[in-house]
């Protein structure tokens, strides 16, 4: 073994002597564990390859139990988790591959490059696939937007989603953004991409092939983002500030290139792996493409392009200098490689061999500088089954009765308070911002349920979303997971799509605390069933633990992206109400719910109390119900019942639609909770007048509750409870309080 | 009739300007890469929207010294039909075929959306199927598309009926006086900001654009003595 280059490294004993894998985040038992596998000390470079293989954003050492539990299998998945991506068989030859990521943490202490380059990695994970990234969407949860840091952190992650996704000209359709306290210091950056494939096409991360070459391409590896994993498996502090340097710099420019010319290269049929060096850079990618075919792989650091001189094989094996690809080709095959990316004015560079002994070996300086079974580094992290424990506020919220608040009398003042929140108001400053058009396949843009994306050369289309309820999941998490899933295929359905699969990215606090990894448990739980039941596997995703801010833990955050499919153009529905005359249902059941409900947050100034409960069975009825009609052509608009209730839905669609409406409720509860509960399972439907019986009876045979509560007509929304007068205002008053609140805070 | 859509690394509105030739007036066209040193074939290039060579210095500033560009040159002296929208306006006010440049968007944030535009010119080859005054719904989508020139320049332009698209309501970008197009001295080389290409299909909002694709091809018929499409 050759002594380390640099003379400022530590040897392998001093490591030992000095614990200094512990500022690594490696236990004391990992190390030993590490140790026996080496059957010597690590140096190093090896102990850092360790330290980010087995952190928890590249092993899910405190989370693989519970993933274990989500139904990953389905007949349309064509590829599951475990790739860079999963992929979902749409017919026709063709498939969708889609995956969500977070970038939390470099988010919250460098907004712009956070953002950026959470972009950009999810777009890698989409082509070094084989597909062609078609769509982008990202969820975003904030702090209270009037707080000057939280307006900088939100201005500036906006901004760097629109620089990377616009350059890379994929279009930014769709994602959530919602404002809560709870994330304060700790944003939530959640970026979701969805591509196109023949089946044909599926590309594996395999290094398969002994003494093939192993080639790198894209910008040179600089000394950036360094240990950005382990970073993002440990708790932000104070001096958090100090780690700015593992937050990476995207350059979409070179994206682009690198996207096409890849394309192009696995297009051509030569490919045998490729995969995108992301968290980890290039230890990750060299390590997962040896296990994946159960070989090893050689990789000679002096033939790595640097940005700078002087780099030690501990700086390029860690570093995440960003838009990096790893691939093998065959031998013979090497200069039809070089040609297409000399096309693209890029250069691939062979920096190793695939080989037949298990072992990632690193030559440095023409010696050997790290030699690791690669088993260990990939399939050997320790797995941890975390303490649980329920917490004291879960007990204690049983007790709270969320129908004791008095009750507010002016309910058009509170619709107006309602629709001028942050998390309610439109978005349009926000997806303004995004090249939401590119690639001239969106068919639903922005602020609708679900974005539209049609597939070329064909009749169908993709609908997608993203959504969670913090909150929800927060007072009851298993509930709470159950809904984020069900109101996620609620959108996708109401914009006319068959839901497919999922994308999850769990974010919660630290595993090490017992409450947290309860709130985990039952989130997992909740989601599991619910996706057996909607028939949505989980085909791939993320965890981001450890997101907490000095108050502790934010709001258990487990993102459901999922994606439906269109089968005729023809079914794409939207929320906006369509034509005068036409006659407005609610289907389902209206009860007293008020937990966890952007009124009780905005009127009553409490989150508390249990959520909306939700019978998966009500809801698969009504989904099914509304899907039927909507391919039947019975339905004009489709908008489900979600933050704000009946009142603020009923809004929405009168402000998408340029249209008021004329709406009368019979009801048992108080005027208030009629009109701002969430409760679960209920959509407004629309439909022309000489549709509207054939709809109310399809509805009502399925056996789904439903009510005919008005008209679509003139300029005004106006809605009765009991024969009473409860709202009664100008369409236009509503938008603009609705356009203007956002827009209003961050001037 | 022959098309180009210029392809420059960073370009990302190349497949959208090649879908639109085909579904609108299906005519033959290339993708046409930036190093391409003849473009004796073709009888419209298209240079595209996007970001050409990342945009990291002026938009355009780079793309002007590809060298497709000085056959784009010659193209525009030959009276051929030359388009630049976005990103390809920029490149073509960069490379002086057109006159003026562009700033960032006076709100300094990208902005995309449906715009109205107010035709002011319908005797350019892209405009001609369209009617003085009419508005049309064509999406923008860009950073820097606040168009500026001297006064001199403005009133030349004015003089000469050389704005070609006004912005109909809102100034998106706060170009100067409402400008959205503009074209050279001989009408064959138009540039714009907003998107034509993206608004050929009800579905995807509007099919406003279309008529900017067919007025060209009519243009050429005409000069070749061919029947015209409607």
């Amino acid at each position: 073994m050759a002594q380390q280059v640099s003379v400022k490294e530590p040897t392998a004993e001093q490591i030992a002597e000095q614990k200094i894998y512990k500022q690594m985040g490696v236990t004391d038992e990992e190390y030993a564990k590490i140790c026996d596998f080496l059957g010597r000390k690590p140096n190093y470079t090896e102990i850092g390859v360790f330290s980010v293989m087995w952190s928890e954003h590249c092993s899910y050492k405190n989370s693989k139990p519970q993933l274990r539990k989500f139904p990953t299998k389905g007949p349309r998945v064509l590829v599951g988790p475990g790739e860079g991506a999963g992929v979902v068989d749409i017919g026709d030859n063709l498939a969708v591959c889609f995956k969500i990521e977070s970038h939390n943490h470099p988010s919250a202490i460098e907004p712009y490059q956070g953002a950026a380059t959470g972009v950009g990695g999810i777009i890698r994970d989409i082509f070094s696939m084989g597909a062609r990234p078609v769509a982008l969407l990202n969820s975003l949860r904030f702090g209270k937007l009037t707080n000057e840091r939280v307006k900088y952190l939100f201005e500036h992650v906006v901004a760097g989603i629109a620089g990377y996704g616009n350059c890379v000209g994929i279009p930014t359709v769709g994602g959530e953004v919602m404002f809560d306290e709870s994330y304060e210091g700790n944003p939530l950056v959640n970026a979701m991409c969805v591509g196109l494939i023949e089946h044909d096409k599926i590309q594996k991360g395999v290094a398969q092939g002994i003494g093939n070459p192993v080639f790198y391409v894209g910008p040179a590896t600089g000394r950036d983002g360094i240990h950005g994993a382990t970073f993002a498996s440990e708790e932000l502090t104070e001096e958090s500030e100090a780690k700015r340097p593992a937050v990476q710099v995207g350059d979409p420019f070179m994206e682009k290139l690198v996207m096409e010319a890849c394309l192009e290269l696995i297009n051509s049929g030569i490919v045998i792996g490729i995969q995108d060096m992301g968290a980890a850079g290039l230890t990750c990618s060299s390590s997962e493409m040896a296990s994946k075919a159960g070989n090893g792989m050689e990789l000679n650091l002096d033939l790595v392009p640097q940005r700078e001189p002087g780099m030690t094989a501990y700086e390029m094996m860690l570093s995440e200098s960003q838009e990096r690809m790893l691939f093998v080709v065959e031998p013979d095959k090497e200069e039809q490689a070089k040609a297409i990316f000399e096309r693209w004015g890029l250069h691939c560079v062979n920096v190793g061999r695939v080989t037949d002994d298990g072992r990632l070996r690193l030559i440095k300086d023409g010696e050997v500088a790290g030699d690791i079974p690669v088993r260990a580094l990939v399939d050997e992290c320790p797995v941890y089954h975390k303490p649980s424990r329920i917490p004291e506020y879960y007990v204690k919220n049983a007790s709270v009765d969320t129908t004791r608040y008095p009750e507010v009398t002016d309910v058009q003042d509170a619709l107006l308070k309602l629709l001028a929140s942050p998390s309610i108001a439109s978005k349009e400053w926000v997806y303004n911002q995004y090249d939401y058009m590119v690639r001239t396949s969106t068919a639903v843009c922005p602020g609708s349920d679900a974005a539209v994306v049609t597939v070329p050369g064909t009749r169908k289309a993709l609908a997608m979303t993203t959504d969670c309820n913090g909150r929800y999941v927060y007072l009851d998490p298993e509930v709470g997971g159950k809904i984020a899933l069900a109101e996620a295929a609620r959108n996708v359905v109401c914009s006319g799509a068959e839901p497919l699969a999922i994308t999850d990215n769990l974010n919660f606090g630290s595993p090490e605390k017992p409450e947290v990894f309860w709130q985990l448990e039952k989130a997992v739980d909740g989601i599991s069933e619910a996706c057996e039941k909607f028939g949505t596997p989980v085909i791939g995703g993320n965890v981001s633990l450890y997101n907490e801010n000095s108050k502790g833990a934010i709001y258990p955050t487990p993102v459901i992206g999922m994606v439906g499919l269109v089968h005729d153009l023809d079914h794409i529905t939207t929320q906006g109400f369509k034509a005068e005359g036409d006659v407005i249902f609610l289907l389902g059941e209206t009860k007293a719910e008020l937990g966890g409900s952007e009124f009780q947050y905005v009127i009553h100034g409490v989150t508390e109390g249990r959520p909306p409960m939700i019978d998966l069975d009500v809801e698969k009825r009504m989904q099914d119900a509304v899907l039927s009609a909507i391919q039947a052509g019975l339905v004009a608009s489709a908008h489900d019942l979600s933050d704000g209730g009946l009142a603020v839905a009923l809004a929405e669609s009168c402000i998408s639609g340029g249209l008021g409406a004329e709406v009368e409720i019979a009801t048992e509860l108080r005027t208030d909770f009629a009109l701002f509960s969430e409760s679960q399972s209920r959509v407004i439907l629309s439909a022309s007048p000489d549709k509207a019986d054939r709809l109310e009876q399809a509805v009502r045979a399925a056996g789904v509750p439903v009510a005919r509560i008005g008209t679509v007509r003139g300029n005004d929304l106006t809605i009765g409870v009991n024969g009473r007068q409860a709202v009664n205002a100008p369409v236009k008053q509503l938008a603009q309080v609705w356009k203007d609140a956002i827009p209003c805070l961050m001037k | 009739m022959n098309f180009a859509v210029l392809v420059f690394p960073g370009s990302n509105c190349d497949i959208d300007c090649y879908k639109a030739v085909e579904q609108t007036i299906g005519q033959p066209v290339d993708y046409v890469f930036h190093t391409e040193t003849d473009l004796s074939k073709y009888d419209a290039i298209i240079i595209p929207g996007g970001f050409s060579y990342g945009d990291y210095l002026r938009s355009g500033a780079i793309a002007r010294f590809a060298p497709v560009m000085s056959e784009v040159q010659k193209a525009a002296e030959a009276g051929k039909y030359v388009i630049g929208i976005c990103n390809g306006f920029q490149i073509l006010l960069e490379s002086g075929l057109l006159p003026g440049a562009m700033r960032r968007n006076e709100s300094l944030k990208f902005r995309c959306h449906q715009t109205k535009l107010r035709v002011e010119n319908n005797t350019t080859p892209f405009t001609r199927d369209y009617a003085v005054g009419e508005v049309i719904d064509i999406p923008i989508a860009h950073g820097e598309g606040n168009y500026y020139c001297d006064e001199e320049t403005l009133q030349k332009l004015k003089a000469e009926n050389r704005i070609v698209f006004r912005y109909a309501s809102e100034n998106p970008n706060g170009s100067v006086d409402d400008i959205a197009g503009i074209c050279n001295e001989q009408g064959n080389v138009v540039g714009m900001m907003p998107h034509p290409e993206r608004a050929i299909d009800k579905l995807l909002g509007s099919e406003d654009g279309k008529r900017m694709f067919t007025s060209v091809l009519n243009a050429w018929r005409e000069k070749h003595g061919a029947a015209s499409v409607r």
